[in-house]
């Protein structure tokens, strides 16, 4: 097993004169749970296409499970998992007819499993598809997906479109499936705080490029809030990355990506959770390269 | 068997509040030696969090003598507990009791206290760390 489930190098997305991913760089450790982020049009679902071997890119390579999707489907697309968004199924098919499809469709299938997911989840076999709630529907996505038994399970959004409760009992399912081994998950969303629950790894997209990609707990360390009395930021610019600023006439307060420790006796220094370190990071100008060292005010 | 919750908001890492609640069962008896914890799968399918986050509870669990991991069955409540943690500190207890009310006559609130105290735990740091 190679040690990262998903590498792109340079990788780049252009529909005619609009880049829909830039330059995207950045590795997923197999056995993690990994969460794409970002706000719509940041290029998220490009991103994941192309590691599905759904579209080609203009620039650099993507390999997902040590090869790439687009040119070796043969070897890639059996060992993957992939739910796009809205997850799609044939509504007129009973739940058991598609249960059959994924058998015949696919070189490794695990019925067994599927039969027992869906039992459980109290989802009979013999309903048509189009009469199940959203949450089921995403449940019966989820099912065939994992009946292949794929080592990398990609997912488009699969939680937007769900009200709270579904929303859990989505995640629950799919952490049991974590839990069993042998599985890489790289999901889409925007709904953070259920995200840091369930993902180990984060990535980052906005403006059509990669901001962050990184262990949670890492980024979570690594960034801090500092406030206080107006002043200029630049002496703490020249150590750390400060990636959001914001003044009022008396007060200044910094999202800072720390360098190594902070501590600066001018400043209060606090934790920050994710959910602010992601808006911090949106929050920036398009303008604003990942590096730059420009500050709003 | 212990059943764990999860406080989002606290700002306590998840791991950290598996831990916290399986020491707080021992305290007070609702778990005991040789009862099971339960399984990675089983939390999950109930939380909705991360197999590896509870991985890192009981590998933390484990490291304090806890609890053991045996492999392929579970973690179980060792028999052998470490000594109870809260030690005899009465005495810096009750100088901060007197330090607190002199805090209060000096005209702070629970709120300014803790400001100080944080500023001078900062102070502290910097002076170690220059």
């Amino acid at each position: 097993m190679s040690e990262f489930a998903l590498e792109a190098r340079g990788l780049g997305k252009r529909y005619g004169k609009k880049w829909a991913l830039r330059d995207c760089t950045l590795e997923i450790p197999t056995g993690c749970v990994a969460a794409l982020v970002g706000p719509n049009g940041a290029g998220k679902t490009t991103l994941l296409h192309l590691a599905v071997g759904l579209t080609d890119a203009t620039a650099g390579s993507v390999r997902v499970l040590g090869r790439s999707a687009w040119e070796r489907p043969e070897v890639v697309l059996p060992r993957l998992g992939f739910v796009a968004q809205e997850h799609p199924l044939y509504r007129r098919f009973r739940i058991g007819e598609m249960l059959k499809a994924g058998e015949k469709l696919n070189a490794t299938w695990d019925q067994a499993l599927a039969q027992t997911r869906l039992e459980r989840l109290g989802i009979p076999l013999d309903q048509k598809i189009g009469t199940l709630s959203g949450g089921q529907q995403a449940q019966v996505a989820l099912t065939l997906a994992l009946a292949k038994r794929p080592e990398l399970l990609v997912l488009d959004e699969p939680i937007a479109a769900l009200d709270p409760l579904a929303r859990r009992d989505f995640l629950k399912s799919l952490m049991e499936a974590v839990a069993d081994g042998g599985l890489t998950v790289l999901l889409s969303s925007h709904i953070i705080t259920d995200l840091e629950r369930v993902c180990d790894y984060m990535i980052l997209l906005s403006a059509s490029q990669v901001q962050l990609a990184a262990p949670i707990e890492d980024i979570v360390a690594e960034h801090r809030v500092l406030s206080g009395p107006r002043s200029d930021p630049s002496a703490v610019e020249r150590l750390h990355s400060v990636i959001q600023a914001s003044h009022t006439d008396r007060q200044t307060t910094l999202v800072v990506r720390a360098n190594g420790h902070l501590y600066d006796s001018r400043w209060q220094v606090d934790e920050v959770d994710l959910e602010e370190i992601v808006l911090a990071y949106l929050g920036r100008s398009p303008s604003d390269a990942p590096e730059s060292q420009e500050v709003a005010s | 068997m212990i059943e764990f919750r999860l406080d989002q908001r606290s700002g306590v890492p998840t791991y950290l509040q598996l831990v916290q609640q399986v020491r707080q069962a021992l305290r007070l008896g609702i778990l005991q030696p040789g009862d099971q914890l339960p399984t990675v799968k089983e939390v999950v399918g109930k939380l909705a969090i991360n197999p590896n986050t509870v991985l890192k509870a009981y590998r933390e669990l484990d490291r304090e003598g806890l609890t053991e991991g045996r492999r392929g069955q579970g973690t179980f409540v060792s028999h052998d507990q470490p000594a109870a943690v809260p030690g005899d500190y009465s005495a810096l207890r009750s100088a901060l009791l007197k330090w607190i009310e002199r805090a209060r006559k000096a005209g702070l609130d629970d709120e300014s206290i803790n400001a100080l105290v944080a500023a001078t735990l900062q102070t502290v740091f910097f002076e170690k760390a220059a």
